[in-house]
């Protein structure tokens, strides 16, 4: 076995354990965070499946903007119960521990690293990146993408009029 | 090839999500499990593309697009909902039961 399938069925089974504790966490909030640790898991698997564009956009646009949004509304509800966490005791001091240490350990490995220093840049993996993707999408795909903007539109106003109490 | 091996993921991740629709009460979860479905869905689009071509990743911008308007809209609807009933209960929300 190959290492990235090694990869690949670590972050899958990462993927699934955590989509369990989303839907069987007691608390929304736990929920939720459970939920980002699939999402972060996804975009490996994407990176994996040589989409590393949408690995990135799946970071900055679920964990980072639609999961905000849910969190926030939760707030808002005053649905997060304070409760006991998931990770307590000894047990979970300890595993606390260790993954910031690893943390430790990447950011310092990361430090070592020099920069792409001169010498011809890799080539770049045709597939998944940047330009491989955005020329469909402002050719052959233009119509559904401009359709996409009027239906954001859309939800923009919405939004706006389900949230105000009176317009 | 991790074709298959991407698809199993994306069948159980989607039956995962299916599942907390249906057990769950809480308004807010399963709209977070719908997330989760359009997600598991997102990994068999790019799972293809890896095969098939690029327009598999595209679908992906598409599905991402009308996440981010769902959740914006869902979740207006579920604070209109709050501010009526002071709950995001389900089982309390039955005005349209037969």
């Amino acid at each position: 076995m190959d290492g990235t399938l090694v990869i690949f069925w670590a972050f899958a089974a990462l993927a699934v354990m955590s989509a369990l504790a989303c839907i069987t966490r007691r608390s929304a909030v736990a929920s939720a965070l459970w939920l980002v640790v699939t999402l972060f898991s996804l975009a490996a698997l994407f990176v994996l499946l040589d989409a590393q564009f949408i690995a990135v956009l799946q970071v900055l646009v679920y964990a980072g903007a639609i999961m905000v949004l849910f969190l926030f509304v939760i707030m808002l509800l005053n649905l997060g119960r304070a409760g006991p966490t998931d990770l307590k005791g000894p047990l979970g001091l300890g595993v606390g521990v260790l993954l910031a240490g690893l943390l430790l350990v990447q950011l310092l490995v990361l430090r070592q690293a020099s920069p792409v220093a001169g010498g011809p840049a890799r080539p770049a993996l045709e597939q998944g990146m940047i330009p491989s993707v955005a020329r469909p999408l402002f050719t052959a795909y233009l119509v559904p993408f401009e359709i996409t903007s009027v239906l954001l539109l859309a939800a923009i106003v919405g939004a706006v009029v389900l949230a105000k109490r009176k317009l | 090839m991790l074709l298959g091996p991407a698809l199993a993921v994306s069948g159980v991740l989607f039956a995962v999500g299916v599942l907390g629709v249906l057990l769950r009460r809480n308004a807010i979860v399963i709209f977070m499990c719908v997330e989760l479905m359009l997600n598991a869905a997102n990994l068999a689009f790019v799972a293809f593309a890896q095969q098939l071509g690029v327009a598999g990743q595209i679908f992906v911008f598409f599905v991402m697009a009308v996440a981010a308007a769902e959740a914006a809209v869902g979740l207006a609807i579920i604070l209109a909902v709050y501010r009526h009933r002071q709950t995001v209960d389900l089982q309390n929300i039955n005005l349209l039961k037969g």
